[in-house]
């Protein structure tokens, strides 16, 4: 009677939840704005997006087979990380540079600390940052929105050859016959013209930017809807927001001529994907509760600050790697108070 | 009461979890008694403290009900023979903890009576407090609801402190255990006979009983049965694990904590399960042991759960035998699945302590035994932690051996093992087990 009896340790039971299906989810969050920014974009983004994910994953994998910690591709957690890369990237980004960044991000950003779990950064910014410092010009050239012939050919600088500079697309640009493109963003027409777009287009992404970024809607529902299944924590994305349009407000008031309203500040660039998305990944976020909503506080604050007084347009980016870079020291800040701890008896 | 049940606002405690309760398997099953087992095996160490001293000598007869092991000292309690038969051997025997541990061995009389044959009736009334304390230490009474700690001694509290509150724990937050349950309902008499004995010996005010709210029938039960004299009430809170835990059930029903390090006395709390009330107030005023409890046996490996009136000292094959153990079962666990310790075998016997013998099955054991993924600080362990503990960083620290480290700035004492960070870690890191295993070596370099 007793043969193959088991001999387990408490507890017994486990709920069924792993890591590999929430990535899975993160993955299956991402596929609508990917499918809007290949829409929105072309078939440009379409390979940019499966260029930085093929690399994002083939690297993941030479460096789990160089590092003998097995098959880690399996995880899923280098296939967000490609298609978030992808996600940043402006729409005609040359292939090679994404290749790069993608392997960057991997290789530098998550395979030297040790793999999933004990990167500080996020491993698809730490890849967008090297290549924003590498490629300036690359990164800051934006393309129109639905570009009349965007299914049937590429934008001119995504095919460029590796080690080559893209070629130059303002003829292309000028050939579609697009009136009043200013080849700038949103955030750079607000920093620099004062031209604050209408919300309703910042909200709903019809405008230039990163091929993923743009549509502030779609990101919020398919981060909620992550949120809802309880697969990221609500306060980082809630705090990173919040922090945002706080401090964007008083100065909006002083002068809303010159600054812009906290609305534009939430639904423009990358904040939202960086919000919902980035900010909240898991291994670069603090473990408390506390600590998460002092992180996503910095991160709002400091892109705001870096937006309206730095030198650069965007600082979502900036922002989230260096509050990763606080992370452990937010978690040390917020340790949880021990239950009993500070409970008096009673006399 | 309608109005309010629309939105349900029970007391309850922070953090915690809601694993699927599994207790529709047994929670309509009357406790029904079964036959002896034709030997039973009844370890002299049943409770926290020191172990009984056996009374008997091998060949010597008992009766049902009879002492046969006194206790060594305050902490620890006496044995009373669980059937009539024959003292056969005293020798080691299996245990669910591992190592053997000395037990007497009884060969139970063919057709032996499930009469109780041995006790003295006595007027409770007339008892001083202390004889009151006495009595209940003569019944070989221990913490029923798993903890097995003598009850006598939570009836003194030290020097200093006061009991005002007794709280009667009724939770059975563990899933498929529903034996509280089943007493609640059917011996309720008893369970207020011995609320009343315990307000009496410990002087409190006043007694609560807490009831998880996914078990109504049994708040409304208790609600009409109390007697209106006595300061008893019956409360629900919040059905989530650990609800049940002793600190845990004090926050939700007193809104207190106990002091790290501290006793529920410091908060002027006595904390009873029901089951151990229930043999009080039945066994006391007859002067007769405890020699059987109420044990849920269920589980996907088990062909007919139920709740039975088990011996103390049955063995678990014998158990499993009455109520079929299907092939495919896997893990054989006495107690809850939460914090129940699997048995490396079927020759363990049924202790004062065993609440539940819950068989799974291989698959279920399968799908907990999952590929372990690095720590992805998500932290699902952190907001799972009843005591407010940080599993995460707990088990980073112990998967590099830092076990001071754990005990000395992250309260790794604190932890009573519960098991929700495990349960939750979607890593699947044994961190339960870590902890364990750090208390041990500590406990050994210290």
């Amino acid at each position: 009677m007793a043969k193959g009896i088991e001999i387990r340790t408490s507890p017994h039971l486990k709920k069924v939840l792993t890591v590999d299906q929430i990535m899975r989810s993160v993955v299956l969050a991402l596929l609508p704005v990917s499918a809007f920014a290949v829409y929105q974009f072309g078939l440009s983004v379409l390979l940019l997006l499966i260029t930085t994910t093929v690399v994002a994953v083939a690297t993941e994998w030479l460096f789990a087979r160089l590092s003998g910690r097995g098959n880690t591709v399996a995880d899923w957690s280098a296939v967000i990380t490609g298609l978030l890369l992808g996600l940043t990237l402006p729409p005609g980004f040359p292939l090679w540079m994404a290749a790069v960044a993608a392997f960057v991000g991997i290789a530098l950003g998550k395979a030297l600390f040790g793999g999933l779990g004990y990167n500080v950064m996020n491993p698809a910014l730490v890849g967008r940052a090297f290549v924003q410092a590498a490629f300036p010009v690359a990164i800051t050239t934006w393309t129109p929105a639905f570009a009349p012939e965007r299914f049937s050919e590429l934008i001119p600088s995504t095919l460029t050859l590796p080690f080559m500079q893209p070629v130059p697309i303002d003829d292309w640009v000028a050939g579609l016959g697009l009136d009043a493109w200013s080849g700038a963003t949103p955030l750079a027409l607000q920093k620099f013209q004062q031209i604050e777009l209408p919300l309703g287009e910042v909200f709903s992404g019809t405008i230039a930017g990163s091929a993923g970024e743009t549509s502030a809607i779609l990101i919020l529902v398919c981060g909620l809807w992550l949120a809802w299944r309880r697969m990221l924590d609500w306060r980082i994305p809630v705090a990173v927001m919040a922090g945002a349009a706080l401090t964007a407000l008083p100065f909006w008031l002083l002068d809303p001529a010159l600054y812009p309203s906290p609305w534009f500040v939430l639904c423009s660039g990358g904040l939202m994907l960086g919000a919902w998305f980035m900010a909240s990944d898991m291994v670069a976020s603090p473990v408390t509760a506390r600590g998460a909503i002092i992180y996503g506080l910095f991160i709002g604050v400091l892109t705001v600050i870096i937006r309206l007084f730095g030198g650069l347009v965007e600082g979502v980016m900036y922002a989230i790697l260096l509050a990763n870079a606080l992370g452990p020291l937010i978690s040390g800040w917020t340790q949880p108070r021990v239950y009993g701890a500070g409970s008096r008896p009673k006399a | 009461m309608a109005l309010f049940s629309i939105f349900p606002r029970r007391k309850t405690f922070d953090h915690g979890i809601y694993p699927v309760e599994h207790k529709e398997l047994t929670a309509d099953k009357p406790i029904r008694r079964l036959p002896f087992a034709p030997e039973l095996v009844i370890p002299l160490e049943q409770h926290k403290g020191k172990p009984a001293i056996p009374t008997v000598r091998v060949g010597q007869e008992v009766v049902r009900g009879e002492p046969i092991a006194e206790a060594d000292g305050h902490v620890s309690v006496p044995m009373h023979a669980p059937a009539t038969g024959v003292i056969s051997d005293i020798a080691l025997a299996p245990t669910a903890a591992g190592p053997k541990a000395l037990a007497i061995y009884l060969k139970v009389y063919q057709a032996a009576s499930q009469r109780v044959l041995f006790g003295l009736e006595r007027d409770l009334a007339t008892l001083s407090r202390e004889a009151l304390v006495a009595a209940v230490q003569q019944a070989g009474l221990v913490g029923l609801g798993g903890a097995a700690f003598p009850s006598h001694v939570k009836l003194m509290p030290p020097a200093g402190r006061t009991i005002e509150t007794v709280l009667v724990n009724g939770c059975e937050c563990e899933p498929y255990l529903t034996c509280d349950h089943r007493i609640m309902l059917e011996q309720t008499e008893s369970l207020v006979r011995g609320i009343e004995l315990v307000l009496r010996a410990t002087g409190a005010e006043r007694a609560i009983i807490g009831v998880e709210d996914n078990k109504l029938d049994a708040v409304e039960h208790l609600r009409r049965q109390l007697p209106a004299h006595l300061p008893i009430t019956a409360e629900a809170v919040r059905t989530k694990y650990p609800q049940g835990a002793e600190r845990m059930l004090i926050t939700s029903l007193t809104g207190r904590e106990v002091p790290i390090g501290g006793l529920p006395a410091d908060v002027g709390v006595a904390v009873y399960n029901v089951g151990t009330l229930a043999q009080m107030g039945e066994l006391l005023p007859k002067g007769q042991g405890l020699i059987e409890r109420v044990v849920t046996v269920s589980g996907p490996g088990v062909e007919r759960p139920g709740n039975f009136m088990v011996p103390v000292g049955t063995p678990v094959r014998f158990l499993l035998e009455q109520v079929g153990l299907k092939d495919s079962y896997g893990e054989v666990i006495l107690g809850g699945p939460m914090m129940g310790m699997a048995v490396a075998s079927l020759d363990v016997a049924v202790t004062k302590a065993v609440s539940g013998v819950v068989v799974l099955e291989r698959e279920d054991l399968d799908l907990a035994e999952r590929k372990v993924y690095p720590c992805i600080k998500c932290g699902a362990c952190v907001e799972a932690c009843p005591i407010s503990l940080n599993p995460s960083v707990l088990g980073e620290l112990a998967q590099v051996r830092e076990y001071a480290a754990m005990a000395e700035h992250y309260h790794l004492d604190q932890c009573f093992e519960c098991g929700c960070c495990a349960y939750v870690c979607p890593s699947n890191i044994p961190l339960t087990q870590y902890f364990r295993i750090a208390k041990a070596i500590n406990r050994e370099d210290k």
